[in-house]
């Protein structure tokens, strides 16, 4: 047994802050560095219910697979404010949203459960809607116009951008017609997807020209 | 500022183990739950700068003294419980041997080994949490490690002699 001097108490510290030395380091770490798994996801639960219940749950997220690659999701309490790809980097995205939202954002997937089943339903080909409260407060002005149109245009049907800048009242901005499109902060849901360059090619998507075909793919094939 | 789920992610072992140690096995989820619930709500005004881990301590600190209290006023005499088989999984399967030995701790030495060496405070941020002068909180501490090693010399004396 290691017997320190019973007056000087410095001994068991390196320096004047208190760095625990080696002996009393291998002593504490016996109290074990992890909670487990398991324990922490049911203390995480808890906290998710709790949080919700006092409406402090700004932006309450999850991710969920699908036949484009795993999806974030996050929502408010208005409604769904995001969905991202995995190549838009969902840390990157997690970090926006705690600048242009709040920085209470929680993994939270009960808030995100119907987005999750209407986007597998849309996946298996047995929804062309979505019925979401969504909230907009991502996008404004034109953009936002143009992400409200969108979803006008039918499941399986496409237009080109200088239509859709025709259709919103502005014929002649059809480069922020693709500013919008590319910006929209609710792909999939908000069927940007649905909107090529005139000459029927693809043009640009935040999930990346693969992402888009599965998509119209998807919609032709129903 | 970074989204909360990450203090969540990076701060729960050690919220946890302070948790444990100060309010003892009974109380620990709701003590962990409660003060990252406070923490939450408080956090869009946390300054940027600000110690994290120092700042989930304190409100731990907070959390374990109302309950505390409100086991005091409803009479539960928890300290004198029977030992039951704990169903919450690590910590407490790290070592029961030690959560015992903290929990048999006076309460001052208690706390200063959860905030200092479990938490990691500088002795002076103990001192400004708990009250008292950082050399009583030191000696405290001092005192506490040493009751441990005592307590447990018997039991794993091979795991802490050098």
């Amino acid at each position: 047994m290691n017997d320190t001097n019973d007056t000087d108490v410095t001994n068991d510290t390196n320096d004047a802050n208190g760095t625990p030395d080696d002996d009393t380091a291998a002593l504490l770490a016996r109290a074990g560095v992890s909670a487990g798994p398991e324990r922490l996801s049911r203390l995480h639960g808890k906290l998710e219910e709790a949080a919700a219940r006092d409406g402090i749950l700004d932006v309450a997220y999850t991710t969920v697979d699908t036949p484009v690659g795993p999806l974030l999701l996050a929502a408010t309490e208005k409604g769904l404010v995001r969905v991202a790809y995995a190549v838009e980097d969902h840390d990157k995205v997690l970090d926006t949203l705690t600048t242009r939202l709040s920085p209470r954002v929680l993994r939270a997937p009960r808030r995100l459960d119907a987005a999750a089943r209407e986007l597998d339903e849309y996946f298996n080909g047995a929804r062309q809607a979505f019925d979401l409260p969504l909230d907009l407060a991502l996008s404004k002005g034109f953009r936002q116009l143009v992400q409200r149109h969108l979803p006008d245009i039918a499941y399986g049907h496409t237009q080109s951008y200088a239509e859709v800048a025709r259709l919103v009242g502005n014929p002649k901005a059809v480069r922020a017609v693709g500013t919008a499109c590319a910006t929209n902060p609710l792909p999939v849901v908000v069927p940007c997807h649905r909107v090529l360059r005139s000459d029927g090619t693809l043009g640009g998507y935040a999930g990346g020209p693969d992402a888009k075909s599965i998509l119209l793919n998807l919609e032709s094939a129903a | 500022m970074k989204p909360f789920e990450q203090v969540v992610t990076e701060h729960a072992d050690t919220v946890l183990r302070v948790c444990r140690a100060v309010v003892g096995v009974h109380d620990v989820d709701d003590a962990w739950s409660e003060t990252f619930l406070a923490a939450m709500r408080a956090y869009p005004e946390l300054s940027e700068d600000a110690n994290v881990e120092a700042w989930l301590v304190t409100i731990a600190h907070r959390k374990a003294v109302d309950i505390t209290r409100a086991r005091a006023r409803h009479a539960i005499p928890v300290d004198e419980l029977p030992d039951r088989p704990s169903t919450s999984g690590l910590p407490d399967a790290a070592d029961p041997d030690l959560w015992d030995a903290v929990k048999a701790l006076p309460s001052k030495q208690r706390q200063a080994v959860a905030y200092h060496h479990f938490a990691g405070l500088p002795y002076r941020d103990v001192a400004s949490l708990v009250g008292g002068t950082p050399d009583a909180v030191r000696r405290a501490a001092s005192d506490g490690i040493k009751a441990l090693r005592t307590t447990l010399a018997g039991t794993h004396a091979k795991g802490v002699t050098p």
